[in-house]
């Protein structure tokens, strides 16, 4: 990294450089771990119970929503590839 | 432990064991990164950058155990991340929405950002009450009524106590200039 010298115009153009990201998509991404295990356990669940999987085939979301998960964009996405659907 | 004074190595290793919060931090730490790297250096449109935004930390999360060096995990990040927001321009030419493909080399761009890194990093460093009022003034582009009605302060004193803790913070960075002068 270059040595540059820190005027108070220079720092504070560098602070003002990284404004916060939408507190969603970092309320998202800290809760991965959580979302992983979850979606392990809907796969799992789907592995084991064949009507379960049926109604995930019919209708993700819905199926999903009724067994009490979340059914957000993303996690819909990674299930279907998890999934094969 | 306190993982907010822990470093990236710690962290990492703590992630490994499946500590929730120590990924937690992690993410605290580098979302502005990630985000300005999306937005910034590869001035992707909101919802493309939302995605590499999400990408980023999950391939982060999936294959920290490839992981060699667990200090070196901030570069390792903006390697991926970078990667995915070629990616997604590439996309976006290929399918006609950027007519003009700007994959140039955003280095420029990404050496200020790892710069703005540095000086946040020298920021965390201050007292909880410089760190607020910095923060509310040049990233959330607060007033010094909103600033002052927030912290219960008078708005006069606002722009003293701006100008004492950028002082402050000027202070840490030329000590780590010097720091890496002398080493």
């Amino acid at each position: 990294m270059p040595i540059t010298s820190y005027t108070d115009e220079r720092v504070a153009e560098l602070l003002r450089a990284l404004p916060p990201a939408p507190a969603g998509w970092v309320a998202a991404a800290a809760e991965l771990p959580r979302t992983r295990t979850e979606l392990d356990r809907i796969v799992e669940l789907a592995t084991a119970d064949a009507e379960f999987r049926r109604a995930l085939i019919e209708d993700l979301e819905t199926a999903l929503r009724s067994a009490g998960f979340a059914a957000d964009r993303r996690r819909v996405v990674e299930l279907r590839r998890r999934l094969a659907l | 432990m306190d993982v907010g004074e822990t470093t990236d190595g710690e962290l990492v290793a703590l992630c490994r064991d499946g500590d929730q919060q120590a990924w937690s931090t992690l993410v605290e730490r580098y979302s502005r990164y990630v985000y300005a790297i999306a937005v910034q250096g590869f001035r992707l449109p909101e919802p493309d950058a939302e995605d590499v935004f999400q990408d980023a930390f999950a391939r982060a999360f999936e294959r920290l155990d490839a992981l060699r060096d667990d200090d070196a995990f901030r570069p390792w990040l903006a390697q991926m991340t970078r990667r995915l927001c070629i990616d997604v321009c590439r996309r976006r030419s290929d399918a006609g929405e950027e007519p003009e493909l700007d994959v140039e080399d955003p280095s420029d761009e990404l050496g200020r950002l790892d710069e703005a890194l540095a000086v946040r990093d020298a920021l965390a460093l201050l007292s909880a009450d410089c760190r607020e009022i910095l923060d509310r003034f040049f990233t959330q582009d607060e007033t010094y009524r909103t600033i002052g009605d927030a912290l219960q302060l008078p708005p006069g004193t606002i722009a003293s106590r701006i100008s004492r803790c950028l002082g402050r913070l000027r202070a840490e960075l030329e000590g780590r200039k010097t720091m890496v002068l002398e080493s």
